[in-house]
């Protein structure tokens, strides 16, 4: 057990922090992750870049900063942009699957053409996974490109594509073979939203907002060239990315925030005039609750240290969604309950906490619990891959599509 | 920067974990249990010959000199054998008290018998936590009189350390005129834990020590009980997955109904964080010492919890079958149980961390 950096990590942070210090009044106000990047946001984008702050690890020739890949040097970034509560590089859908998915199996052409400007933000993309009839068994996906001369022609309807009423470009997954097994029918695209022939509608959540769109597809044509990966090969490129997402969803480092604020909730309101810490029955929950974060935390530290050292993080790693979403979700749902009655209060009401942010979040991280691999597909996971336990038997009407 | 086990670590890990696989089948287990005494005496020189009677005990005194988190790894590995043998008390809690409160005199006299395995110790800290059924211990004139319940590694024990009720530590011989220390019967027939009632029984003060010095112990203690839950639980979940793989009911392995599989995951994703958690919490005891109380509150408290969920959990996964004498699961069963509630229960040592963290008045 070694908790310190090495001399050569050490300096390195230091050197971020001492950017910090000095840059910290460029950085804009706000984190706006999910929109459009403001002017502010791009050009500190490109500060970062710059100095290697974002974008770190992607090769120059594409915009990036050119460094090898250091897991350790990343985290020490993200860890000193929080404790000095300045907002980070952009992240967005684009930087974090899109990028990846390119560098590892995009054509030179593709690369050159669409990894600098999204990572500078001039280009946003969303997501076309996730179909109303192909949730968990994304694989079932039926939106359907049907060749025409040298183009695919597209019809069908993705749905949570949060971002499109922004986004640019789409990456999305289309039927190409519609008579091949499930899994090998299906092809990786990327397009843009400006294409003759797509509908983004707005989808409101349980929220009151839209966080996520339904997008449909009427005879969209997109040249075939504009294929990531070969056809019939958009699952497996599509696996590629979902592995970027998996490791975003479950942050300890937000965990840790937000039950932080929770403490500072539950010293600072009082009810009949005593804190609400003084409760024994909620603060034995929120105990409850910093310990499992403590857990988490450090397992964490333990999948980290694990990808530094090419070692196998195995069950350590594959827990992570599953644990941390509900985790989330039990934090808001804790401090709703310290509120009490002020607890329900949201839009513009008077007496409301944290503009409402507290059952917001509540409710959103329920989607999030749901959303990106359910619980339920995350316990299959777990028991099978990390476990080695049985798989269902498929069921003897199912053949191949 | 390397979060978990040195290869050090994971040599001492594998070498308690083989010798037990070989020394302490169910069959050991069962036997043990059903003779006299929970200790087995093969188990107690078997442990001796590793090294783990002396782990903490610096090298100067014959010992390995090695700190918590070597402590946790074999404790984990006790607890994963279910082994009938002591440990918390007698090899790590015990040393402790006499390494930071004895005076020279007493190190040199006691430290290397109980690393070599010639003496074994037993603690008698409860009261320092809570008093119940009228217990605690009071000095006076170097004698000591009152009672003091569970008692931890109380069989065989050739000196007791005994916290008084102003947290100062003595040693007390157990055959002395004035003390007598009988077994409390428990749920967990792999462990001992005793009754002492003293009457002006002779004590040798551990002039160093105080509440400090009993409050280090105990979270030293509620350390290794949190890893001896994490074992205990993680033969748990093996021994449900192993049996639901096998099982057969409706013509299919009962381990590829979702049902079954997802209690299975469920175990899995609450016990694998807890040992992030419990190897931190050994670090931060030698390593870190403003988070050493708060983290072997949050170690023995969260494993007291998942540790029942585990236990409660892979018994159903066995079905009726994890209900009968015949699986022997309620071994684990119980040994989770006792770990719970030695040293203080989850409720209460989550109250102790929210006054660690000033959230009440001390």
């Amino acid at each position: 057990m070694d908790l310190t950096y090495s001399p050569e990590h050490e300096a390195f942070r230091r050197e971020v922090l001492d950017f910090l210090e000095a840059s910290r009044g460029k950085a804009p106000r706000g984190r706006g992750a999910a929109q459009r990047p403001t002017a502010e946001a791009v050009a500190w984008q490109a500060l970062l870049i710059e100095h290697g702050y974002a974008a770190r690890t992607i090769p120059k020739a594409y915009g990036g900063y050119g460094a090898s890949p250091d897991i350790l040097k990343s985290r020490i970034i993200g860890e000193a942009f929080t404790r000095a509560g300045v907002p980070p590089g952009l992240q967005n859908q684009g930087i974090s699957m899109l990028v990846p998915t390119l560098l590892e199996l995009g054509t030179e052409e593709q690369k050159r053409h669409w990894i600098g400007p999204t990572i500078r933000g001039d280009v946003v993309w969303c997501q076309g996974y996730s179909e109303p009839g192909s949730g968990s068994d994304l694989a079932s996906l039926q939106t359907r490109a049907s060749e025409d001369g040298d183009d695919f022609v597209i019809n069908g309807q993705k749905i949570w594509t949060s971002t499109a009423r922004e986004a640019d470009m789409i990456f999305c997954l289309v039927r190409t073979e519609p008579d091949k097994p499930k899994h090998d029918g299906i092809s990786y695209l990327i397009f843009s939203m400006a294409t003759p022939g797509i509908e983004v509608r707005p989808l409101v959540t349980m929220t009151g907002h839209a966080e996520f769109n339904e997008t449909f597809f009427t005879d969209v044509r997109v040249p075939k060239s504009q294929i990531v990966g070969k056809r019939g090969q958009g699952w497996f490129v599509a696996n590629a990315t979902l592995k970027h997402e998996r490791g975003m969803l479950g942050d300890p480092g937000q965990l840790e925030s937000r039950l932080q604020a929770l403490v500072e909730l539950m010293r600072n309101e009082t009810a009949d005039g005593a804190a609400i810490m003084e409760n024994p029955v909620l603060r034995d929950r929120l105990l409850r609750l910093q310990a499992e974060v403590a857990a988490m935390k450090f397992n964490g530290l333990r999948v980290l240290s694990a990808t530094i050292n090419d070692a196998e993080a195995g069950m350590a790693r594959l827990v992570v969604k599953l644990q941390a979403c509900e985790l989330a979700h039990q934090i808001s749902a804790l401090a709703i309950d310290a509120l009490g009655e002020l607890g329900v209060l949201y839009d513009e009401a008077p007496h409301l906490r944290a503009h409402g942010a507290w059952q917001q979040n509540y409710m959103f991280q329920l989607g999030l619990i749901i959303g990106g691999g359910t619980a339920q597909i995350q316990k299959n996971i777990i028991a099978e891959r990390g476990l080695g336990m049985p798989r269902e038997p498929k069921p003897a009407t199912e053949g191949g599509r | 920067m390397e979060f978990g086990l040195s290869s050090e670590q994971r040599m001492l890990q594998d070498s308690v974990a083989r010798y037990l696989s070989d020394a302490c089948p169910l069959q050991h287990v069962r036997d043990t249990a059903a003779a006299a005494s929970p200790v087995s005496a093969a188990l107690t020189a078997g442990l001796a010959d590793l090294g783990v009677s002396g782990i903490v005990i610096p090298a100067e005194f014959g010992g390995m000199g090695l700190g918590l988190l070597d402590a946790a790894v074999i404790a984990e590995a006790l607890g994963y054998r279910v082994a009938p043998a002591c440990f918390v008390g007698a090899h790590v809690m015990a040393p402790l008290a006499i390494m930071s409160g004895g005076s020279e005199d007493q190190q040199k006299s006691w430290l290397p018998r109980l690393a070599s395995g010639a003496a074994k110790a037993a603690v008698a800290v409860t009261e320092s936590i809570m008093r119940r059924e009228g217990a605690g211990v009071a000095a006076k004139d170097g004698q000591l009189n009152g009672t003091a319940l569970f008692v931890l590694d109380a069989a065989d024990a050739d000196v007791i350390v005994v916290s008084d009720e102003t947290g100062c530590q003595h040693l007390v011989a157990p055959n002395a005129a004035g003390v007598e220390l009988t077994p409390l019967p428990t749920i967990d027939k792999t462990r001992s834990v005793g009754e002492l009632k003293l009457s002006g029984a002779a004590a040798d003060l551990l002039p160093r020590s105080g509440i400090e010095t009993t409050r280090r112990i105990i979270d030293a203690g509620r350390v290794m009980l949190a890893a001896d839950t994490l074992g205990a639980g993680a033969a748990m979940i093996e021994q449900s997955v192993a049996y639901a793989g096998q099982r057969m009911q409706f013509g299919r392995p009962i381990g590829s109904f979702q049902a079954v599989k997802h209690m299975c995951a469920e175990m899995a994703a609450g016990l694998e964080p807890c040992r992030s958690l419990v190897w931190y919490a050994a670090h931060a005891f030698d390593e870190v010492p403003g988070e050493s109380a708060l983290m072997a509150c949050h170690a023995k408290s969260h494993l007291s919890e998942v540790g029942r969920f585990v236990a409660r959990t892979a018994t159903e996964v066995h079905g009726g079958m994890g209900f009968t004498d015949l699986a022997g699961l309620h071994y684990w069963f119980k040994r989770i149980g006792l770990d719970r509630q030695l040293l203080g229960g989850p409720e209460l040592v989550r109250n102790e961390a929210a006054r660690l963290q000033g959230w009440i008045a001390a």
